[in-house]
């Protein structure tokens, strides 16, 4: 189904997307917030530039935009897919616990924030081109990786990464070697272990945006792990 | 000894004589203070460890038992008191950042105490509720600014979402984690029963609780836990948390001891991780961001549940809170500074924020003056421990209160102050199984039930005394308010005349 959404405020597009059952196709998207927020079992094509907070509390619905995306995408996003083909905001994927973020462009501050895992339950977030600062602040758990493919000089990723992360784990395709990271991380390069499992999470996204797999991982990567799933256990004393 | 050693807070106090060395109370103490001496057959104690939780003695057959305060003292004097000491030793002894339980115990005062509530004599006849029917009932979230008719002269009767309450009186926000699964039972069951509403706190929904889902008021605050869309939807509204009144401006770290089986499972971090809500939510700077919130969240839930934003009461907390009444949130709920916790850093709670009363008057007053009080409901928090207090903040400005630490007493708590410890001896404050089962929730349900319905029976007089039928007729009516012993600055801010006025 196709819909034109020029005009249409966000009130009204997230209600017709809510009473569509087949995949859906919104054209003239223009800064409407919230779209698909909490939603389950669609298909949603977006062209045109969606507004803050896409796909938040996303249930399980695949969504692509064919354009950047602003803030906040996958705000506590569950389940399901949300697809990039430009850059995004700020804070995208804040306290995600599930579900896959593929970005082919860059991405702002503050991504992966607060990012959880539960068992099985692993959210992956892809970034193609840079991270700004504060990347994986407080991550506790799931996958950020950011590939920094159309970087050739400058860090693929901003100041202050990882600060407080006690949980998941961090692929960037770099040797970071002049990335200051926090003291309870650990940055190392990646071994042939680590490459198997990026492998598995990157055929997809280089499928998806026409990489050659082998090329994007023929390149060092880092990889950081908290050293503690209890970083202030030291810092308090009973009163 | 040595120079670490700090004496022993209480000492216990065994009877001998009546004794007869049961070993319940080695039993009943998860910090292992008694233990039986078998050489001599007798019952011996080790002070060091007790926290006077008050639970050997409530099960001493007997009564052979007390705990006292130790009158060991240090050469104290008016500024360097016993426990100002003691703090500096823990401190020297471990480098660590002091962590409190509970509420504020500091000699700050509490303008409840200061505040006398009037009755109608001779000119306007008392009501008396065992014969007159008394109102309690309160709906909580935006009201229309005026009668709205459609074109054929219909009125139009759409209200935003609203919460129903029997008595201006919820549960507030403790989390599943930082209380055991048999306390959110009793409170959950309590509030169903009661037509009130807990809440759940940071820590997500167990599956057992949601059909109590019409009763409930689901968390959001930064760490997210337990947040996903059937959760959302599961409560009877979604309250965001930006800050508490223990501890305003930090987060909250649950200690990765106690994320264990199901409290790992419902907030979705593995087991063993600690559980750490970061101090502002990464997504909100300002109160368009916090707008941003709001909306995502009444689009996940399709504009059926309220929304509350949940805020610290700190020093401009009357330009915050008219800030966020024009954020599309539905009711703000603002926490006092005598309000609980079940851990905070010490000087972050005992010198952080202000008294709830003077937040209240200034924020309903300033919502008043701007013209957008009917925007939001107002809930208060932070020490309500009677029905007179929740009558008073009624009077001051509030459409409900919200309790915690009372609702703890009533399920057995004896406020020991050592929630952080996770050995709660009365089964609330602690995830170990054999403790959780110490509180039945059919019991704890009960208990909360009594309480309520006691208040709710007291504020009925309370309310018949001032010739007032309906609690609704009470909001902001501060002229049933008088103070005593306040200075002229306090009474304008209370907006109260002295008594004797």
């Amino acid at each position: 189904m196709l819909l034109n959404v020029k005009n249409l405020d966000y009130k009204t597009l997230n209600e017709a997307l809510r009473n569509n059952t087949s995949p859906i196709t919104l054209e003239e998207c223009c800064g409407q917030r919230f779209i698909g927020a909490g939603l389950s079992d669609k298909n949603i094509t977006i062209h045109g530039v969606p507004g803050n907070a896409l796909g938040a509390y996303l249930n399980g619905s695949t969504i692509i935009v064919h354009a950047n995306a602003q803030d906040a995408v996958g705000d506590t996003m569950n389940e399901g897919k949300i697809i990039i083909h430009g850059n995004i905001g700020d804070a995208a994927g804040y306290a995600m616990r599930g579900g896959k973020i593929f970005v082919k462009g860059n991405a702002g501050y503050r991504a992966g924030i607060h990012m959880k895992s539960y068992k099985t339950k692993v959210p992956v977030m892809v970034i193609g081109g840079s991270a700004g600062s504060f990347l994986g602040e407080y991550q506790a758990g799931g996958v950020i990786i950011v590939l920094g493919l159309e970087e050739k000089n400058k860090n693929i990723i901003g100041f202050f990464p990882c600060t407080g992360m006690h949980g998941g784990k961090m692929f960037l395709r770099s040797e970071c070697k002049d990335v200051k990271f926090p003291r309870q991380v650990t940055a190392r390069l990646a071994n042939e272990s680590d490459m198997e499992e990026l492998k598995t999470y990157l055929i997809e996204y280089c499928d998806l945006f026409g990489y050659n797999i082998n090329e994007v991982l023929a390149s060092p990567f880092t990889v950081v792990t908290p050293d503690s799933n209890n970083p202030y256990k030291q810092m308090y004393v009973e009163n | 000894m040595s120079l670490e050693f700090i004496y022993p807070e209480f000492e216990v106090i065994r009877n001998t004589d009546r004794c007869i060395t049961c070993r319940i109370c080695e039993r009943q103490c998860a910090n292992e203070v008694h233990i039986l001496n078998k050489e001599k057959g007798v019952m011996v104690a080790d002070e060091t460890k007790c926290i006077n939780c008050q639970r050997c003695v409530s099960f001493c057959p007997t009564r052979a038992l007390k705990i006292v305060k130790s009158d060991c003292t240090f050469r104290e004097n008016a500024n360097w008191q016993s426990n100002t000491i003691k703090e500096i030793y823990k401190q020297a002894n471990s480098g660590g950042v002091l962590l409190s339980s509970m509420g504020n115990p500091n000699e700050l005062p509490v303008y409840l105490d200061k505040i006398l509530i009037n009755a109608s004599q001779v000119t306007n006849p008392p009501i008396d509720p065992l014969r007159e029917p008394m109102e309690t009932r309160v709906f909580l979230g935006k009201k229309p600014e005026k009668i709205e008719r459609d074109k054929n002269g219909q009125l139009k009767c759409e209200l935003p979402p609203q919460i129903e309450l029997s008595v201006p009186i919820m549960f507030s926000a403790m989390s599943y984690g930082s209380i055991s699964y048999n306390a959110h039972a009793a409170l959950a069951r309590a509030a169903t029963e009661l037509g009130i509403l807990y809440n759940t706190g940071e820590g997500g929904l167990h599956e057992d609780f949601y059909v109590y889902g019409p009763n409930t008021i689901v968390q959001v605050a930064s760490g997210r836990f337990g947040v996903h869309e059937d959760f959302l939807n599961a409560g009877a509204a979604i309250e965001i948390k930006m800050g508490q009144g223990a501890k305003p401006g930090i987060g909250g770290h649950l200690p990765g001891a106690k994320i264990v089986g199901d409290v790992s499972r419902t907030r979705m971090i593995p087991e063993g991780s600690d559980a750490i809500s970061p101090a502002p939510h990464h997504d909100i700077y300002s109160i368009e961001d916090l707008r941003q919130l709001v909306f995502s969240l009444k689009e996940a839930t399709e504009y059926k549940k309220p929304v509350i934003v949940k805020v610290a009461a700190v020093h401009n907390i009357a330009a915050i809170a008219s800030g966020i009444a024009r954020s599309g949130a539905d009711i703000i709920a603002i926490d006092g500074l005598r309000g609980g916790t079940g851990a905070a850093p010490t000087r972050i709670r005992d010198n952080v924020g202000i008294p709830i009363e003077l937040a209240l008057a200034a924020v309903d007053q300033r919502l008043r003056d701007e013209g957008i009080r009917n925007n939001v409901s107002l809930v208060v928090g932070g020490s309500i421990r009677n029905a007179a207090d929740v009558v008073k903040m009624i009077a001051l400005g509030a459409d409900a209160c919200y309790i915690a630490t009372a609702a703890l007493l009533a399920l057995g708590c004896h406020l020991c102050r050592t929630c952080q410890s996770g050995k709660c001896n009365w089964g609330i404050a602690t995830q170990r199984e054999d403790l959780v089962k110490r509180l039945n929730p059919d019991l704890g349900c009960k208990r909360l039930v009594n309480l309520i319905t006691a208040w709710q029976q007291e504020i009925k007089e309370l309310m018949g005394g001032m010739g007032i039928n309906s609690i609704e007729a009470l909001r902001g009516n501060r002229l049933m308010l008088r103070g005593i012993g306040l200075t002229n600055k306090e009474l304008e801010i209370l907006g109260i005349a002295h008594a004797g006025e």
